[in-house]
């Protein structure tokens, strides 16, 4: 039901030798389970190092050949003559999407977990929170026809106001008149996919926030918001920004959706209510078919740069946790 | 600036557990009151009942009067985030916001009053920190998270932040039971010079602690588990010591139970 392309989970920092045993009796227990943890553990970096040789071998094969510029080239003609491919209409689209998709889903994610964790009566609160969870198992496919049937037409009207009111902004000047197939859709349906998994993660961290911290703002004389401004917030930072970034991996992969509602070009428009543009994801998905080996190689290449915008991704979530670490409630 | 609270009549539930029943007493103004009883006696509840952090936790509900000087805290009127300003708050474990500097931390309560120009914080932070005998060892480091403190400085790091809004009452729920006993002993300092300026009520379990720090003791008990705390009696820490007038507060006090 998921398309979405695992997340390279960060490679396990190898782990540190455990507790030397030397001298002592080993048991039998300890052995098995060390040789366990230790095979999972190596595993999963042989596992990352499989694909990642995997995408780069076939992406060396297919940049090699190729005559246009892989990164900046607006073409994508892998077996034209010549051989002209390159990535970034889809790094505009792909980026472009999840910036809209965060942009929107991200602040209403926080605003619901926090409902659901401080203000909600207990028993709406439950309900909510399952019904949250289901919007979360509502497989991609559905995600992108309702996107296609329903949210392509009715944003028609939206996307003419857009024009007219703030078409002064460029980004929202929509020169033509084709149906809203655009990234400014894709954008909003990718915001309706990654809400429930943003919301879910906040909602938990903050329903761990500690309870003395509360009470001390409670205490100062601070109102329920102000409450959660000094001390549930704060706490939840951390969460947030993970949260984030595992919804922001779902919208920079997510596939089936955005192949169903956007109409795919490759044709550079900055007018986000145009037709056109795609995606890593859709790109792969709607040309892997009818591609020959090299043309292949030339879309797994292109996977290879997801893989790696992925990654950073998680490497830029994780520096940013860290160096708030002093502050964080943790070590509280 | 430091007034006198008055109680009547009063009843604190859990839903509909009466945790203390009909509790009256008077705490005068500018001396320290200490509480003491057996565990479940309902002396933490009581005094959470003072500042109104009682009806925080989920089912927790009040029946009677707290006077402070003229006006009932439990007024119609009254909004219980206004009362939390006048009657400050110090807890069991020290708890100062780990996400803020020291500096934020005692300036947090006032930051929610109102704003302050840097130069009036900085003159009243400074002041809070000496009142709470913590300015010399953190004046170096007032940018520093206050979660980097011991615990004994944590706890005044709170009485800091509790007393730089200048409170009219400082309520102590068992301030010192997380500390060792220099932390302990640097506490109960800091307790007699506060009680120049405000009204302090401290509930411990530390009875060496209330006949050192308090002008009047109050000895909670109760009947049996399940039953509601009462108030037993109140009066001059020293004669609670001495020549108590029941007869439970002095098996208490000599540890024939509890």
């Amino acid at each position: 039901m998921n398309t979405t392309p695992t997340v390279p989970a960060p490679p396990a920092e190898p782990a540190g030798p455990p507790p030397s045993a030397k001298g002592t009796a080993t048991r039998p227990g300890d052995k098995i389970f060390l040789g366990l943890s230790r095979g999972s553990g190596i595993l999963l970096l042989t596992l990352m190092a499989a694909i990642a040789a995997f995408l780069t071998y076939r992406a060396y094969i297919a940049i090699s050949e190729n005559e246009a510029n892989f990164l900046t080239s607006f073409e994508w003609n892998p077996q034209g003559e010549p051989v002209e491919f390159g990535i970034a209409i889809l790094v505009y689209g792909t980026i472009v999407s999840s910036i809209i998709a965060m942009v929107i889903a991200v602040p209403i994610a926080v605003g619901i977990a926090l409902f659901v964790s401080h203000y909600a009566p207990r028993r709406l609160a439950a309900p909510l929170a399952y019904v949250i969870d289901l919007l979360a198992a509502v497989p991609s496919i559905v995600y992108g026809l309702w996107g296609a049937l329903v949210l392509v037409p009715y944003l028609g009207g939206m996307n003419k106001w857009l024009d007219q009111y703030l078409g002064w902004t460029y980004i929202f000047d929509k020169t033509g008149t084709g149906p809203a197939r655009n990234l400014f859709t894709v954008g909003i349906l990718l915001a309706v996919m990654i809400l429930p998994v943003i919301t879910n993660v906040t909602r938990e961290v903050f329903l761990q926030s500690p309870k003395m911290h509360e009470e001390a703002a409670l205490a100062l004389g601070a109102t329920r918001w102000e409450v959660i401004r000094m001390s549930v917030l704060p706490f939840g930072r951390s969460g947030i920004i993970s949260a984030s970034m595992l919804g922001l991996g779902r919208a920079l992969g997510e596939t089936m959706a955005v192949a169903t509602v956007l109409s795919p070009s490759f044709l550079f428009s900055g007018h986000l209510l145009d037709p056109g543009g795609g995606t890593f994801a859709q790109n792969i998905a709607a040309k892997f078919n009818e591609a020959d080996e090299f043309g292949r190689d030339a879309l797994i290449a292109s996977g290879l740069v997801l893989f790696v915008m992925t990654l950073l991704v998680n490497g830029a979530a994780r520096l940013i946790i860290a160096r708030r670490k002093e502050y964080s409630g943790a070590n509280a | 600036m430091a007034k006198r609270i008055d109680v009547s009549g009063l009843s604190a539930f859990y839903g509909s557990h009466r945790a203390i029943d009909d509790i009256s007493m008077t705490v005068e103004p500018r001396s320290v009151t200490a509480f003491i009883g057996p565990s479940g006696c309902g002396k933490s509840t009581f005094l959470r009942t003072l500042n109104r952090m009682h009806e925080v936790t989920p089912g927790g509900r009040v029946e009677g009067k707290v006077m402070l000087d003229d006006e009932n805290l439990y007024g119609s009127s009254v909004d219980p985030v206004a009362v939390r300003r006048t009657v400050g708050m110090v807890f069991q474990r020290p708890n100062p916001f780990p996400t803020m500097s020291i500096y934020d931390n005692v300036a947090a309560g006032l930051r929610l009053n109102g704003s302050y120009k840097k130069r009036d914080l900085d003159g009243i932070v400074e002041k809070s920190l000496q009142g709470a005998n913590l300015w010399n060892e953190v004046k170096d480091r007032l940018n520093k998270p206050g979660s980097g403190l011991s615990g004994g400085q944590q706890q005044r790091l709170c009485i800091a932040r509790a007393i730089a809004v200048e409170p009219q009452v400082l309520l102590m729920d068992e301030p010192c039971s997380a500390l060792d006993p220099i932390s302990t002993l640097a506490i109960e300092d800091l307790i007699g010079d506060l009680k120049e300026r405000f009204t302090i009520v401290i509930v411990t379990h530390n009875m060496q602690q209330a006949a050192r720090v308090s002008d009047r003791t109050a000895f909670f008990n109760l009947e049996a588990v399940g039953k509601p705390g009462k108030l037993i009696e109140i009066d001059e820490t020293e004669r609670i010591f001495s020549n108590p007038s029941v007869q439970a507060t002095e098996d208490y006090i000599s540890g024939r139970f509890g």
